[in-house]
């Protein structure tokens, strides 16, 4: 690839979103025909990265230069136009629509101002066929098709926009081995035809095969460019370590090995392909973190132990003792007394509009009412303690939640939940998007409320958080843990390698369901 | 799978509304004191294409995910518009006709304005333009009264070949240049996708706000569509608020009994057309059977409650509970 002219570069780009640092002066150079991997761990800033490259969001400096001129892409269209082409993680397919619809969903051909059907049918496919999914029919509906098909559908969509630079993000995470092994034939077959492919993926063993080019990033910065196959995977974990240690973290206490029985245990839980037979015990003032990537079925467990899945298989036992929780609203019960941060707090933790009293008392309802009245006196009290023991910064209680800062919203919904003096408290990456200031107090109430006996389950993208935090770590991988870190074993490299899923478990889960 | 069944399974809506009219059609007819004649079928063609041109209306902006609470405003608006300017000579008269339609036209394109552009509820947003509608609709027309060509309006309320309703034919025409060219049209397109999944289509580059203005404008012309008929059968116009009100309502329910989906991107106008006849023959059913008219507004209600709790069953097969307020 040496001395080949580049397609497309960009210079200096960087992207901040309110004080977090996406992107800083990145760099990136792309030639024709050939596989480019793109790697780096949760937050290093690479989907940021192709998201100004796919014109989804601007840069706020730096230079993108497309065949010797410079260029900027005001929309995803625009984009599209110059010939890049981007397939996200996030799938853009629209549901209600059949696949044909989909996959010339953004420049349709036309005959008299109508779509033009037999075109249409024809075009799909044409870039079904291309993309290895001409098993599937072109009229059914994309809602009705399994996630797999979908992503075919992706691809081919992507195909039928004709790029010149495609960027897959994520593109075989949901793919199984059989699908895997076509898109590869396709990927290879386009770099034949001189397309420049981008290629995100945290499977080393696809980037073995597939990469000619490898770049890495870390917060936000490619640090390192190299030929594809000229380092070894350690090499590779050695470059997306170093972060920047700027949390302090409140000391681990020595705990004494107890045999009471766990307060949280769970036994062989599987649900649909998200999660695969995981097994935990949390006991009564234990942190236990779950690291690995991001959407590895970490959300997903903490839903199934707060009663959100169904068709859940396995068990979960509370104080040694199995039970059913059927809704949030079960899991909250006395009897088991379950709290959940979610990830989201807009729309799963807090009604914006709604007064910050109301939000921090919904939680506890029924606890401060007597046959349906609220007992305003005692809901006064609580909330006052927990505004002291939390430390929130309100310009009153009867003011919107929404005109509070980020770190203040989440103190909100974490002091909503401890209104119940919850025993088991499951965080859903509670610290994503807020200060350092408000994480390091998290840090600190997490601490003591394992201390006064709660007992904790921790997800953070943030691996730093997992090292302060935590008194053991379970790596997730596919849906599985792969790996289960206790003490001093919790260090970056060892939570990037497994959940990288390298370290002598190269062949990887999907080999193994396959066989 | 064969192409028909994918296509049986994009029209099952369609099909049921279909079958729900045929049904409730035949019952009517055959216990009519008249039976199946050329009469019976032109008078309920004329009342049912009312409340069809209307839901086609509410049809266009529900695909998009909105709701249009101004479309029975606007049919009342435009009739008593119709009754001062559709009169007079031919040519008189066609200019009369544009302008109604015009006016529609503006009312809807009002309507996707302050939606898209001023991002307003289109709940809120309707129900305020809607009042405005009809405020102009009561100033028109203090009282009941003005007059409409009467030879246009015979005509167009009569029967072609002595068999045929006119207001069908025109139903027909309607649905051949307005809603086949929009379905198939990268605007119509965009409408529907937009209603599904607005991300997802704006991810995918697609006309968004230029789809689902013309949607927006294109309710207001089909509503004075609607609005120009209603003068042709009663040669008056009247700004009577209970009645724009309840084609308003009944335009939702006749949607829904068409199979097209309050949640956006899926459905019909052809479903909501018979969603519309279908609701009309209802009401008229209990006439043949002698029973008292108080029992028809219950009765369209209990049967508009089954039809659309069959539209609810898809809720058993979450299996994540999170997905049931998506």
């Amino acid at each position: 690839m040496d001395g080949a002219v580049p397609l497309f570069r960009m210079e200096g780009i960087s992207k901040r979103y309110g004080g977090v640092r996406a992107l800083e002066k990145a760099e990136l150079s792309v030639t024709p025909g050939s596989i480019h991997a793109i790697l780096g761990e949760n937050g290093a800033g690479k989907s940021t990265l192709i998201k100004v490259m796919a014109g989804v969001v601007a840069p706020d400096e730096g230079r993108m230069i497309l065949d010797g001129s410079e260029v900027s892409f005001a929309s995803p269209a625009a984009a599209n136009k110059a010939g890049i082409v981007c397939i996200f993680q996030e799938l853009s397919l629209v549901p209600e629509l059949s696949v044909a619809d989909n996959i010339v969903i953004s420049d349709p051909p036309t005959r008299f101002g109508m779509i033009d059907r037999k075109a249409q049918r024809r075009i799909a496919e044409e870039a079904l066929a291309r993309a290895g999914g001409a098993d599937i029919h072109p009229l059914a509906l994309v809602k009705d098709l399994p996630l797999s098909r979908r992503q075919m559908v992706e691809i081919a969509k992507a195909l039928a926009r004709k790029p010149r630079i495609l960027i897959l993000d994520e593109a075989t995470s949901a793919l199984t081995a059989t699908d895997v092994a076509k898109i590869f034939e396709v990927l290879k077959r386009l770099r034949e035809e001189g397309l420049a492919l981008l290629y995100i993926s945290h499977r080393m063993n696809e980037i073995a095969e597939l990469a000619d080019q490898c770049t890495v990033f870390r917060n936000g910065r490619n640090v390192a460019s190299y030929a594809a196959g000229s380092k070894s995977d350690n090499e590779v974990v050695e470059l997306m370590i170093g972060r920047e240690y700027s949390h302090i973290f409140p000391p681990k206490p020595v705990r004494a090995v107890s045999d009471a029985a766990p307060v949280l245990e769970a036994r062989k839980l599987s649900w649909a392909d998200r999660l695969d037979n995981v097994s935990l015990t949390v006991g009564a003032g234990e942190v236990v973190g779950l690291g690995g990537l991001d959407g590895q079925g970490q959300r997903e467990l903490l839903l199934a132990f707060f009663g959100v899945l169904r068709g859940l298989s396995g068990q979960i036992l509370i104080d040694g003792k199995p039970v059913a929780i059927a809704s949030p609203a079960a899991a909250r019960d006395d009897r088991i007394g379950m709290a959940l941060i979610p990830e989201d707090r807009k729309t799963e933790g807090l009604m914006l509009p709604m007064t910050v009293r109301e939000n921090l008392s919904f939680a506890a309802l029924d606890r401060l009412s007597k046959a349906g009245i609220i007992d305003r006196a005692a809901e006064q009290r609580l909330i006052d303690d927990m505004v002291g023991l939390l430390a929130i910064k309100t310009a009153g209680l009867d003011i919107p939640v929404g005109a509070l800062s980020g770190g203040n919203q989440q103190k909100v919904v974490i002091a909503k939940w401890l209104m119940r003096q919850p025993r088991i408290i499951l965080l859903n990456d509670p610290t994503r998007g807020i200060d350092v200031g408000t994480k390091q107090e998290l840090y600190q109430l997490m601490r003591k409320l394992a201390d006064a006996g709660a007992a904790i389950l921790f997800y953070s993208t943030d691996y730093d958080e997992l090292i302060g935090c935590c008194d053991r770590v379970l790596v997730l991988y596919d849906g599985a843990v792969k790996r289960e870190l206790v003490g001093a074993e919790i260090t970056e490299r060892a939570l990037i390698s497994s959940a990288l899923n390298i370290h002598g478990e190269n062949a990887g889960p999907r080999q193994g369901a396959d066989a | 799978m064969k192409d028909w069944r994918y296509w049986l399974a994009e029209q099952r809506g369609t099909l049921l509304a279909f079958g729900i009219f045929i049904a409730m059609f035949v019952i009517y007819t055959t216990n009519h004191p008249a039976g199946f004649t050329a009469n019976v079928v032109q008078t309920a063609s004329n009342k049912g294409v009312l409340l069809a041109f209307v839901a086609m209306a509410q049809t266009l902006v529900v695909i998009t995910a909105g709701i249009d609470l101004s479309v029975g405003m606007i049919f009342t608006l435009t009739n008593c518009l119709a009754s001062w300017l559709v009169i007079g000579t031919g040519i008189e008269t066609a200019f009369g006709v544009v302008a109604v339609l015009g006016t529609g036209l503006l009312c809807g394109a009002i309507n996707g304005a302050i939606v898209i552009y001023g991002r307003l509820q289109p709940i809120v947003a309707t129900i305020a333009t809607g009042a405005v509608y009809f405020g102009i609709a009561l100033l028109l027309r203090p009282f009941p009264g003005g007059s409409v060509n009467e030879d246009l309006a015979d005509a167009l309320t009569g029967r072609l070949f002595g068999v045929v309703p006119a207001s069908l034919v025109v139903l027909l025409a309607v649905v051949l240049i307005v809603w086949v060219p929009f379905s198939r049209s990268v605007l119509g397109r965009a409408a529907y996708a937009a209603g599904s999944s607005e991300t997802a289509a704006y991810m995918s580059g697609v006309p968004i706000r230029r789809g689902k203005f013309a949607a927006y404008a294109l309710a207001g012309l089909l509503a004075a569509i609607g609005g120009l008929f209603l003068t042709f059968f009663t040669y008056t116009g009247d700004a009577a608020y209970a009645s724009g009100n309840a084609y308003t309502l009944f335009s939702i329910a006749a949607v829904v009994l068409g199979g097209v989906s309050l949640f956006g991107g899926k459905g019909s106008a052809i479903g909501a057309i018979f969603g519309a006849l279908a609701f009309r023959t209802i009401g008229d059913l209990l006439f043949v059977f002698d029973f008292d008219p108080l029992w028809q507004p219950l009765f369209q209600g209990v049967i508009l409650l089954i039809a659309v709790s069959l539209g609810a069953f898809a809720l058993f097969r979450v299996r994540n509970r999170l997905e049931w307020f998506l």
